[in-house]
């Protein structure tokens, strides 16, 4: 288990002062300004080497998205944009930093914003997220009233703004280029890539955008060093990361753990095991609804990291576990993430549009059992029409849990068709 | 059959709220006013009680100079602008996966049985608005009910009535989990994070 | 420039080429339903995937530029897999509903399902149904069967330049609409039934009125305006069914206005298809024979002098070389093809033409608007400035009516006296054109048709010649015109000589005979002692005040040449035949000379036009734009204090044609501003 002492998220479950005293004491704004000065290219190589991949889910390693900003202004100013829009079922992390750590977030913007030659940050939170917002709006007032950003932010000579935008419901807007989209006050629908936001960002500016967990963690990486964080968890899955850990376990609750922990070892050291013990165990989402679920026989010996759950046909996500027992029926629990994805699509691009809505439908059918067994692979193969053909990777997100469900629970549903049939028949 | 409703009473912001909706314009470069519509369809909902009529909408257009369409494509595609009237108290009731393995039907089926309204009603008296909405972020703290602006967590069917028995009687009860819990914290108390700062 | 294989075909294109640009260009066909050269691009389909290699999906090639050494493959099965997902999707939830879908024969979802599609249907679930919307009198909407591809809104908001038009709510839920369902208020709105690729937008006129298999095809030029918009013309036996834009880069691109679009009811309503001669104070029809006889009892001994001839807005060269034929043969001087009074001469052709060209604009790099509302005067130039305006860098400026010309101007000023302040360099735009490598300017009827029009195209000219306007390979000087009949007018030498009557004082009621060669946007209320003959297509202003009505053909029923405002010879075809006893206009004049026994000297089209080569030499040049040389025009004079007046007042309402049409009756009553003037050309 993770040392209290190499836990970056110290005030994780609020008990202690969010504002900006309590922030001091636990070592936030730390003399910032030498972070800064170890200048732009340092602070970028240090990330690097760190091993930080991206917490938003795509696991991008962060020094290197840093690095793609412009080093020269062709006349455009840059933006870092925090993507604080935390959407993805499952997942209620990035809350907890904002609410009970937002000054470990508002440094990072300065130190990564520093790094990638912005002149402000702009944190795009979900609307529903409103204490969240509020604490934060008080954070960056004080961080402002004390020096810590603005002019001369930290005596660091730098001057850097960092300002909110609140979202309204649209779990979309965690996409990055739809967040820039609805950042410039439109519908948040993803655009066309190329041309990539570090060149034609947010008002047509170079700009990055980056997790809230993925920038909050960056000036303690800094602080401590690269080598700290790099020597923890395993090779190109490096450091520590923030759990959610929900559904079906006698105490569910969010954890800052080491990469890599065995999946049972996360669930039975901190969320009080599964309900009914491990053999009732039924299947995990292990990194949010966009991933395919594991059965048990795969939960009993995982790891939760990136490559680990890549290689079982799974993903870390955004690193959250949602655990279903034995009493679960899972054809609904996938249905209602159908469902979700339905919602969710923006309606711009034809698979997803369509798609989304018709894959609901025929999940809602398999729940019942009104259908036939041959819709089944039917469809496995829209979804498998969606995926990969989509602008932005709602499409795929719709269609993993529905391949995860089949490919793991076939039976199930054949099952529950035929005894449909038979009721009905009877 | 349009989906905006024409009140027929203008609509114009407080002093207040202009004084906050030019800070708002101030937080985006020069010409990019446009970005401010979110916010601005927020603070008139917020001073309209709670949602945006026809009015609203071509004020907040003519306060940005955005064209009508630009503001009704925003207004119709985020799910937090109330396009009619809402109840004092409005009830988002999360129903994805996390929060339904927890028991959001439980929470549903307390509405229909005692408020006696489904999915995007409101009760006859005013009080209540129901909307079933997708994952609100909270989810290990399901099942969740946003109230207006606040998370209630950790909810079953009697702590659930227990709140909105509260609310109908006038008293706005504690946000935040329902049961013996700090945040989202392991119930029973922190295993982690015990020494008191954890700083290195 | 970066060369690429596509179905192992190398090809090299031009940076900034899309990938399914360069495949075209290698011959592979594309199939799509967002894309549109025109537009932004959505890339929202999802029809153009294609593949390439070391990408680990499908690119959608609408939206990829072409990159050297990509290797793209167009028809593997991965790709053939992807446009059948493509086109299922799309499918999914399209109505079966084509045997009474007015797009059936002309759609691409037909089409392209029939070339990508699977061929059954494997959904089950309800189709999602969608409520129609009101986009007004132009547009039917069956948006049940909208695909989504955004093309429409698109064109209103970057081509026409109106906010009107947008996709509410989100994801399934998603639709087209104007805002609160409100009439599309652009003039180019029609262009949206064009751009839609299933029958979601379709014609509200022609709905249910013909199936594209049975049409004529006549290609032909619009007149409605002075643009000449290069059109179709769908007919069926004797009637006009619709009017579709034709691809001509330099003049319209694949644009149409809606009064050119719609106005084709107007061709079936208050014809003229008998001759009509008036007695007892009534007109009463007649044989030819009759009315010629009236009217060479008429004429009879009649000095030239005291004979005059108009003519109007929409007259073919051929009818206006005849008609100033005849009046040398009768030895009048008095003709006019002004109308409204423009104090436009001869002298120079560079003084009358938009010398810049239609494409030109393009090029331009900064803009004076004097007198004109483009946006009514000739909704497609409009667009062409609004397209340059959109590049950046082209500081516009207008002088006149402040009106919204769907781009962004500096408003100068109301009238002459702003003119003259920038012609005497005392106005900021001054410089501004100065600075200027291509600028342009644009002089309106509105600032011409005037008292002291002479002098206020003087002071353009001025401004010209001192800001650099005219150089060796650009000429910055435009006028614009609204009558698709002037500039071929002027070509022609359709003006009083020396001494003789301007069509202002022919209608002061002096002559005894006044001939109106389709002239209607004229005040007739004077013109009860002269004696006169209307010839034209249409009961308006000009028939109503006539002894004598010959009928004529309207633009659709003959082959006529016609010059736009920028000089451009284009060649009108017959897609019907007049109706009744109308006749070919030039016919009309040919045979009325020999009755008159001043028989003009041409038998057929072809000897007349060889004697419209002879007047003016550029009418053997079709569909070009022959360069007229820059030299002095212009009679300096004294301003008045007036402001320029634009000369439309209703766009839907501004010739006989559209008059008649209650397609443009139902517009003007929507959308015009200004309710209750009949008119809209004020001369």
């Amino acid at each position: 288990m993770l040392k209290d002492q190499d836990r970056i998220f110290t005030n994780l479950y609020g008990i202690h002062d969010w504002k900006l005293a309590g922030a001091k004491s636990r070592g936030i704004w730390d003399n910032t300004k030498t972070l800064i000065e170890m200048g732009q290219d340092g602070i970028i190589d240090a990330m690097k080497e760190s091993g930080l991949r991206g917490r938003g889910g795509a696991g991008f390693p962060t020094g290197l998205k840093w690095s793609f900003m412009p080093k020269e202004s062709d006349g455009r100013p840059s933006y870092l944009v925090v993507n604080a829009d935390e959407s993805e079922p499952g997942t209620c992390k990035d809350r907890e930093i904002m609410r009970f750590d937002p000054h470990r977030l508002l440094e990072g913007c300065l130190v990564a914003g520093f790094a990638m030659r912005a002149i402000a940050a702009y944190i795009y939170i979900r609307g529903e997220f409103v204490q969240e917002a509020i604490n934060l709006e008080i954070a960056i007032q004080e961080a402002y009233d004390d020096g810590l950003i603005g002019k001369n932010a930290s005596g660091s000579g730098y001057d850097f703004d960092i300002y909110l935008h609140r979202g309204a419901g649209a779990y979309i807007c965690g996409e990055e280029t739809a967040l820039i989209e609805s950042l410039e006050g439109n519908k948040g629908q993803p655009r066309l890539k190329p041309p990539f936001p570090a060149n034609v960002g947010v008002w047509g500016c170079p700009s990055t955008v980056n997790n809230v967990e993925s920038i909050a963690v960056a000036p303690e990486i800094l602080r401590r060093g690269e080598g700290w964080f790099s020597g923890l968890g395993r090779p190109n899955n490096t450091g520590t990361k923030l759990f959610c850990i929900s559904g079906h376990v006698n105490k569910p609750c969010n954890v800052e753990e080491e990469m890599g922990i065995p999946l049972k070892e996360l669930i039975e050291k901190h969320a009080g095991g599964v309900r009914g013990g491990w053999d009732n165990l039924l299947a995990i989402i292990p990194g949010g609804s966009s991933v395919p679920m594991l059965p048990k026989e795969t939960c009993d010996t995982m790891l939760m990291d990136f490559d680990s759950l890549r290689d079982a046909q799974s993903g870390l996500g955004t690193a959250a576990v949602i655990v279903m027992d034995k009493s679960t029926d899972v054809i609904r629990a996938i249905e209602r993430l159908s469902h979700f994805y339905k919602h969710e699509s923006c309606g711009q691009c034809t698979p997803c549009r369509e798609g989304t809505g018709w894959m609901w439908r025929v999940m809602q059918r398999l729940v019942s059992g009104d259908a036939e067994i041959e819709e089944i692979d039917m469809l496995i193969n829209v979804s498998k029409r969606i995926e990969g053909h989509t602008i932005c990777a709602l499409g795929d997100a719709a269609a993993w849990p529905i391949q995860g469900l089949v490919r793991h629970f076939r039976p199930v549903i054949e099952e529950r068709i035929k005894s449909r049939k038979a009721a009905r028949a009877a | 059959m349009s989906q905006v409703i024409e009140t027929g009473k203008a609509f114009e912001f407080t002093a207040e709220n202009v004084e906050k909706a030019q800070k708002f314009i101030a937080r985006y470069p020069e010409g990019r006013q446009q970005s401010a519509v979110m916010p601005l369809l927020d603070l008139a909902q917020r001073q309209n009680e709670n949602w945006l009529s026809k009015e609203t909408l071509e004020y907040v257009g003519n306060f940005l100079n955005v064209p009508y369409m630009r503001v009704l494509e925003v207004a119709t595609f985020y799910t937090m602008y109330n396009l009619k009237p809402v109840g004092k108290y409005f009830l988002q009731l999360c129903r994805t996966t996390p929060c339904w393995l927890r028991g959001s039907d439980d929470l549903e089926a307390v509405c229909k049985n005692k408020l006696g309204i489904t999915n995007g009603e409101t009760t006859e008296d005013g009080m209540f608005s129901l909307l079933e909405v997708e994952c609100l972020g909270a989810c290990v703290n399901a099942p969740v009910v946003q109230i207006n602006d606040d998370f209630y967590e950790d909810l079953n069917a009697e702590n659930f009535e227990a709140v909105l028995d509260k609310l109908a009687s006038g008293e706005v009860p504690p946000k935040g989990p329902q049961i013996d819990r700090i945040n989202s914290a392991p119930e029973g108390g922190p295993a982690t994070l015990l020494e008191k700062t954890g700083d290195a | 420039m970066p060369t690429l294989t596509v179905d192992g075909v190398e090809v090299t294109v031009d940076p900034g080429t899309t990938v399914l640009q360069a495949c075209e260009e290698a011959g592979a066909e594309i199939p799509r339903f967002c894309y549109h050269e025109r537009l932004s691009i959505a890339g929202n389909c999802r029809m153009c995937l294609v593949e390439m290699e070391k990408a680990p999906k499908l690119i959608a090639s609408c939206a990829m530029p072409a990159g050297d050494g990509m290797v793209i493959h167009t028809n593997s099965q991965k790709v053939k897999e992807g446009r059948e997902g493509a086109m299922e999707f799309l499918l999914i939830n399209h109505p079966l509903d084509c045997p009474i879908c007015d797009q059936g024969g002309e759609c691409d979802l037909q089409d392209q399902s029939m070339a990508y599609g699977s061929g059954n249907s494997r959904y089950d679930e309800l189709k999602r149904s969608v409520a129609e919307k009101n986009m007004g009198p132009l547009i039917k909407t069956t948006m049940t069967r909208c695909i989504h591809c955004t093309r429409c809104v698109r064109f209103a908001t970057e081509v026409a330049g109106v906010e009107e038009l947008g996709a509410i709510n989100r994801g399934e839920n998603m639709e087209i609409a104007t805002y609160l369902e409100q009439a599309l208020d652009s003039e180019l709105s029609g262009n949206i039934i064009d751009l839609c690729p299933v029958g979601a937008l379709t014609s509200k006129p022609y709905a249910f009125t013909a199936r594209p298999w049975e049409l004529s095809k006549t290609e032909s030029v619009d007149v409605l305006d002075a643009v000449g918009a290069n059109i179709r013309i769908d007919s069926r036996g004797k009637e006009v069914m619709r009017f579709l834009p034709r691809l001509n880069e330099d003049v319209n691109e694949e644009w149409l206005s809606d009064r050119s679009r719609f106005s084709y009811d107007g061709l079936k309503a208050q014809r003229l298809d008998t001759p009509y001669v008036r007695k007892d104070g009534q007109l009463q029809p007649a044989s030819w024979g009759e009315a010629f006889d009236t009217i060479a009892a008429k004429l009879d001994g009649l000095e030239g002098g005291k004979i005059g001839a108009l003519a109007g807005d929409l007259a073919c060269a051929e009818s206006m070389t005849a008609l100033k034929d005849l009046m040398d043969l009768l030895e009048s001087p008095n003709i006019d093809c002004r109308q409204d009074g423009a104090a436009l001469t001869t002298e120079s052709r560079s003084g009358y033409l938009f010398n810049t060209s239609i494409a030109g604009i393009d090029e331009a790099d900064a803009l004076l608007i004097v007198g004109s509302n483009p946006r009514h005067e000739a909704a497609l130039i409009n667009a062409r400035i609004r397209k340059r305006w959109k590049r950046g860098n082209f500081p516009i400026a207008l002088i006149g009516e402040q009106v919204d010309l769907t781009y962004g101007y500096d408003y100068l000023g109301a009238g002459p006296a702003t003119l003259k302040e920038v012609a005497e360099g005392k106005h900021s735009f001054a410089e501004t054109l100065k600075k200027a490598e291509r600028p342009m300017i644009i002089v309106g009827q509105g600032a011409l048709s005037r008292n002291d029009g002479a002098a206020v195209l003087a002071l353009a000219k001025k401004i010209a010649d001192e800001y650099g306007l005219v150089s060796d390979d650009w000429n910055g000087f435009n006028v614009l015109h609204t009558a698709a009949a002037r500039v071929a007018g002027l070509d022609l030498g359709l003006v009083p000589g020396e001494g003789s009557r301007s069509a202002t004082e022919m209608l002061d009621g002096s002559l005894e005979v006044l001939f109106l060669l389709g002239a209607d946007e004229i005040d007739t209320s004077k013109l009860t002692n002269s004696f006169v003959i209307y010839q034209g297509s249409h009961g308006d202003a000009g028939a109503s005040a006539a002894d004598v009505i010959l009928p004529g053909a309207a633009y659709t029923e003959k082959d006529a040449t016609w010059v736009n405002t920028e000089g451009r010879v284009q060649l009108g075809r017959r897609a019907v035949f007049p109706p009744g006893d109308a006749r070919e206009d030039w016919t009309i004049l040919r045979a009325l000379s020999e009755k008159l026994e001043k028989t003009l000297p041409y038998n057929t089209i072809r000897e007349l036009r060889e004697k419209m080569v002879e007047v003016a030499p550029h009418f053997a040049d079709i569909d070009q734009v022959t360069a007229a040389d820059w030299t002095p025009f212009g009679t300096e004079g004294t301003i008045e204090d007036a402001p320029f007046a634009n000369p439309i007042t209703d766009y839907y309402l501004t010739n006989p044609i559209s008059r008649s049409s209650r397609i443009m009756a139902e517009c003007s009553a929507t959308f015009s501003k200004v309710k209750g003037e009949g008119t809209g050309t004020n001369g």
